[in-house]
C-alpha cells in the first residue's frame, strides 16, 4: 500500500509564471524568503548590536549607520520581514493545533497576518528608526 | 540490504518539535523586547547598555540568540534540502551554515558578556 502510494505518478505543474498563488501561498513563500534574508543579514545585525553595546565611540558609529537613509529603508524592510515571519509563524503554530484549517479561516488568518505584521512594522519602525 | 519504507518512522520529528519550541521562545522574547524598546529605545549608550546588563534581560537575550541560531539551522537546512539536489554541494552548504551559526553563537555570547 505505502509502496504504491510512493510510486504513484502525480501531475506536476512547476511553470512558475503561470501559477497564481492564493493568499496563504503568498504568505508561505514570504515566510520562507524572509527567513532566508534574515539569516543572510545576521552578520550585519549582530555587528549593529555589537556596535550599540560596546562603547560610547562604537555607539556613535552605530547611530550614524542606523540614521543613514538607505540603512533605515533596509532596516524597515528587515523589521517587516521579522514581523511577517513572527505573525505567520504564530499562524502556523495554530494550524499545527488544527485551529483554522478550513479554507475560509485560512484565508482570513492570512489577511490578519498581513495586516498585523504591517501595522507592527510601522509602529516599531517609527519608534526605533525615527 | 535493508528494505524498509521511510514513512511514519518519526524521521525529522525532533527537528520539527525544536523548530516550534525555539519559535515560541523567540516569540515571547519579541514581546518582552517590544515592551522594553517602547520604554527605552537606543537613544543613549548608557541607558541602552543598562537594558542588557541586568541578569534577566541578559539571560533572556542569550536564550533568544541560541533559539534563533538553532531555528535558523533547521530552516536553512530545509531550504538546502528543497532546492539543492547534488549531494556534495548540499553537504557543503549545510556544513557552511552550521559553521557560521556556531560562530554567531560565540559572537553573541561575547557581545552580551564582554561588559
Amino acid at each position: 500500500m505505502a509502496e504504491m502510494a510512493i510510486k504513484k505518478k502525480r501531475p506536476k505543474n512547476l511553470d512558475l509564471p503561470t501559477i497564481r498563488l492564493p493568499l496563504p501561498g503568498i504568505l508561505s513563500i514570504i515566510h520562507r524568503v524572509s527567513g532566508a534574508v534574515l539569516f543572510l543579514l545576521l552578520p550585519f545585525l549582530l555587528w549593529l548590536f555589537e556596535s550599540s553595546m560596546t562603547s560610547p565611540e562604537t555607539f556613535a558609529r552605530f547611530s550614524e549607520v542606523a540614521n543613514n537613509a538607505l540603512v533605515e529603508i533596509i532596516l524597515l524592510g528587515l523589521i517587516w520581514f521579522y514581523m511577517h515571519h513572527f505573525c505567520a509563524g504564530i499562524r502556523y503554530l495554530l494550524l499545527d493545533l488544527h485551529k483554522g484549517v478550513d479554507l475560509q479561516s485560512a484565508i482570513l488568518s492570512s489577511k490578519i497576518v498581513f495586516g498585523v505584521s504591517i501595522a507592527l512594522t510601522l509602529i516599531v519602525g517609527v519608534q526605533v528608526l525615527w | 540490504m535493508v528494505n524498509r519504507i521511510l514513512v511514519g518512522a518519526h524521521y525529522g520529528l525532533k527537528d520539527w518539535v525544536i523548530q516550534r519550541a525555539t519559535a515560541i521562545v523567540m516569540a515571547v522574547y519579541t514581546l518582552i523586547f517590544l515592551v522594553v524598546i517602547g520604554s527605552v529605545g537606543p537613544d543613549s549608550f548608557e541607558t541602552w547598555r543598562s537594558v542588557f546588563a541586568g541578569s534577566f534581560m541578559r539571560f533572556a537575550t542569550f536564550l533568544f540568540f541560541i533559539s534563533l541560531f538553532y531555528h535558523a539551522w533547521i530552516g536553512i537546512r530545509d531550504i538546502w534540502m528543497d532546492y539543492i539536489k547534488p549531494d556534495g554541494l548540499r553537504l557543503l552548504l549545510m556544513i557552511a551554515t552550521a559553521a557560521v551559526l556556531v560562530g554567531y553563537a560565540g559572537w553573541a555570547i561575547q557581545i552580551l558578556w564582554r561588559t
